[in-house]
């Protein structure tokens, strides 16, 4: 019996040992793409006073943050006279506030703050401030204006208000037009601002109703399983709102499963998924609403400046501006070629 | 919560009541009331959808909805119901789905194909499963820790290997078992692999040594030691088992959303634990049943597609859930203490 123990013992463990070897050769997911930029720096591109940038972000856990850290990165890596301290990501707000104050202590020249959360982070905003560090404050803003030097970010409410008039567009022809809206997250600000937004656009077109509106959790599971009671509860519909590319995916595939196809889709974010498919021109979704991760790019270009104390290239003011907001561009068939590059995975 | 006292048990962990006498007919006829009672939970939500959306909630593609949505969870739900009832408890069979279902869907496993996808998010499943029972069982950890120390790993490995990144399944045999096509008479094979699941996981409490160890271990892991079983091997298998149950959840949920991604298996464990609860498995170890924990889960099922099919917003959905998880344990109780 001992001998017969020992053998099994002998050809499991061989087999999970084999199982094991060809598991850990499968976790690779190597991919060579440039993350994606724009190709137009704030300042000029000629090499000025060498900056240090220090950039804080939360940890990135999803494709839209992920696409935030490789911008910030190539887009630092073009100049020769930025030297870019990246901290590892966190979503914790002590720990990000450690992290900051260590890039304050480095005295680094401007500091590009993500916030995991802005209100909770304001403090240390303005401890940099005091300081004498420049913030630029990136997408989620501090609670004052005297926490950053300049805040770049996306347009919720916009995101809304373009895939309402997109939508309105392509449907004020249609007598009782019907239109459903799967919202993200709704424990989130920025969800009730997207949702106000493109019922407010929709104000402008009598003939459309929004008839249905489920809010999903930004995952493509909450999506698929979301998407696939909204179509089994509106048998007819025209078009579909999607807040986000990602939970875009999980719709597409509920979607698909059931069969649907009697109606236009308009996605959210700008994922590289959604703009292969609305490229491809063979399913619903026909355009989607940008919440461009180029802005951290665009950051990096604005710290520069900051710290070479140049103004933005084709603007004539001496100095940046002390808040951008980004459009939030519709891109559909006809532009999507140009915007491909900056489709996140 | 006079359920709580244990009765004596002989040598095979089965109940004996006072007299000597077997008293599973006695407990026999108390499950059933639960049943019963969980069964006339769903019969009146399913008139509730009746009256409410006719058109919409009585329809063979809802049935097939709601049954496809309860798979993956349904599952996960099996699983956890055994290592319940054995007095566990595995918080991390929501992390386990997730590293399976992102490790399976990697561009160097896709390479393989269905079987690669297959192969690989069932033993990722019963990997931790295994690291889990052998922390428990031999590293004389206590499983709400051990687990819970399971679920950051996994969580973080799963980041680690997406880097946040949706990984899209691009092997066609894998989607086809989503769609429609794939049906077998009107049944979705997402839904047949619950109901198998189910049934064995029925026949291994109810008809094996196996079950019946587990429901000894749980009942009193101390009388079932002097009783001869091995207790630390039992813990073992049921985790294993557990993570096997989430390995193929992992798997269904690949083919449903045809993706695999870190955020997957969110809050799991919560639906899961809280459907065996009101399912009538006992917190504490020792009782519980298949069916209870599977009805659990359609009643969860149910309320989220009525909920949605009528457009209410998720404020409400999760304040109703809560009075109705409530309603359903009192109603339970009811009636399980008046016979």
């Amino acid at each position: 019996m001992p001998e017969l123990t020992s053998r099994r013992g002998l050809l499991f463990g061989t087999a999970a040992i084999g199982a094991g070897a060809l598991l850990v050769g499968c976790t690779s997911n190597e991919s060579s793409d440039e993350p994606a930029a724009n190709d137009q720096p704030a300042a000029d591109d000629k090499p000025g006073k060498e900056v240090t940038i220090g950039f804080a972000g939360p940890q990135a856990d999803h494709g839209w943050l992920n696409a935030i850290n490789d911008n910030a990165k190539s887009q630092a890596k073009k100049y020769s006279d930025v030297t870019l301290e990246i901290t590892e990501g966190s979503n914790d707000t002590a720990a990000q506030i450690g992290q900051i104050e260590t890039l304050i202590n480095k005295k680094v020249d401007v500091l590009v703050v993500l916030p995991a959360d802005g209100k909770a982070l304001t403090q240390v905003g303005l401890k940099a401030m005091r300081a004498g560090i420049p913030v630029i404050n990136l997408d989620r803003i501090f609670n004052t204006p005297q926490a950053y030097r300049c805040w770049i970010g996306g347009d919720n409410y916009g995101m809304g208000l373009n895939a309402g008039h997109y939508i309105g567009e392509k449907l004020k022809d249609k007598a009782d037009a019907k239109v459903i809206e799967l919202a993200g997250l709704d424990n989130l600000e920025l969800t009730k601002q997207r949702t106000q937004g493109f019922d407010d656009a929709l104000k402008n077109y009598p003939n459309i109703k929004k008839v249905a509106r489920q809010a999903a959790e930004f995952t493509v599971e909450s999506g698929q399983a979301k998407m696939a009671q909204l179509l089994q509860a509106q048998s007819k519909f025209d078009a579909l709102w999607n807040h986000d590319d990602d939970q875009g995916v999980g719709a597409l595939r509920a979607i698909e499963q059931a069969g649907r196809d009697d109606f236009l889709m308009v996605g959210g974010a700008g994922a590289l998924s959604a703009f292969q498919a609305i490229k491809q021109d063979s399913g619903v979704l026909k355009a989607t609403v940008l919440y461009p991760p180029t802005m951290a790019a665009s950051a990096i270009d604005l710290a520069r400046a900051l710290g070479q104390g140049k103004g933005v290239g084709g603007m004539a003011e001496f100095e940046i501006p002390a808040s951008i907001t980004l459009y939030s561009a519709v891109v559909d068939k006809t532009n999507v070629d140009r915007y491909m590059s900056t489709g996140f995975k | 919560m006079t359920q709580h006292a244990s009765p004596p048990r002989d040598s095979t962990g089965k109940v004996q009541s006072a007299d000597g006498a077997p008293a599973w007919r006695g407990l026999m006829a108390r499950a059933d009331v639960r049943t019963l009672s969980l069964l006339g939970v769903l019969a009146a939500l399913i008139v509730i959808g009746g009256i409410t959306k006719p058109d919409e909630f009585l329809d063979t593609r809802n049935l097939q909805l709601v049954l496809t949505q309860a798979s993956v969870i349904g599952v996960v739900t099996v699983g956890m119901t055994f290592v319940i009832i054995s007095g566990g408890i595995d918080l991390s069979v929501g992390a386990i789905v997730a590293l399976a279902s992102v490790w399976a869907t990697t561009v160097a496993t896709q390479e393989y194909g269905f079987a690669g996808i297959l192969f690989t998010a069932v033993i990722v499943g019963v990997g931790c499963g295994l690291v889990n029972g052998v922390l428990i069982a031999y590293g004389g950890m206590v499983p709400f820790i051990a687990t819970l120390a399971m679920l950051a790993s996994a969580r973080g490995l799963a980041l680690q290997i997406t880097d946040g990144k949706t990984q899209i399944v691009t092997i066609p045999s894998v989607l086809d078992l989503g769609e429609r096509d794939a049906y077998v008479l009107g049944i979705p094979p997402l839904v047949m692999v619950f109901a198998v699941v189910t049934i064995i996981g029925w026949l291994v409490l109810n008809r094996t040594t196996f079950g019946r160890r587990s429901v000894a271990v749980g009942g009193n892991a101390e009388a079932a030691r002097l009783a001869g079983i091995d207790v630390r091997r039992q813990r073992l298998y049921l985790y294993l088992l557990s993570g096997l149950c989430c390995g193929i959840a992992a798997f269904l949920l690949i083919i449903l959303s045809g993706s695999g991604q870190n955020t997957n298996g969110n809050l799991y464990e919560l639906d899961a634990i809280a459907a065996a609860i009101i399912g009538g498995t006992l917190l504490t170890g020792g009782r519980g049943t298949i069916v209870g924990s599977v009805l659990g889960v359609l009643i969860f099922t149910t309320i989220t597609n009525i909920f949605a099919l009528n457009n209410l917003q998720s404020d409400v959905q999760q304040i109703a859930k809560g009075a109705i998880i409530v309603a359903a344990v009192l109603v339970q109780r009811r009636t399980a203490s008046t016979t």
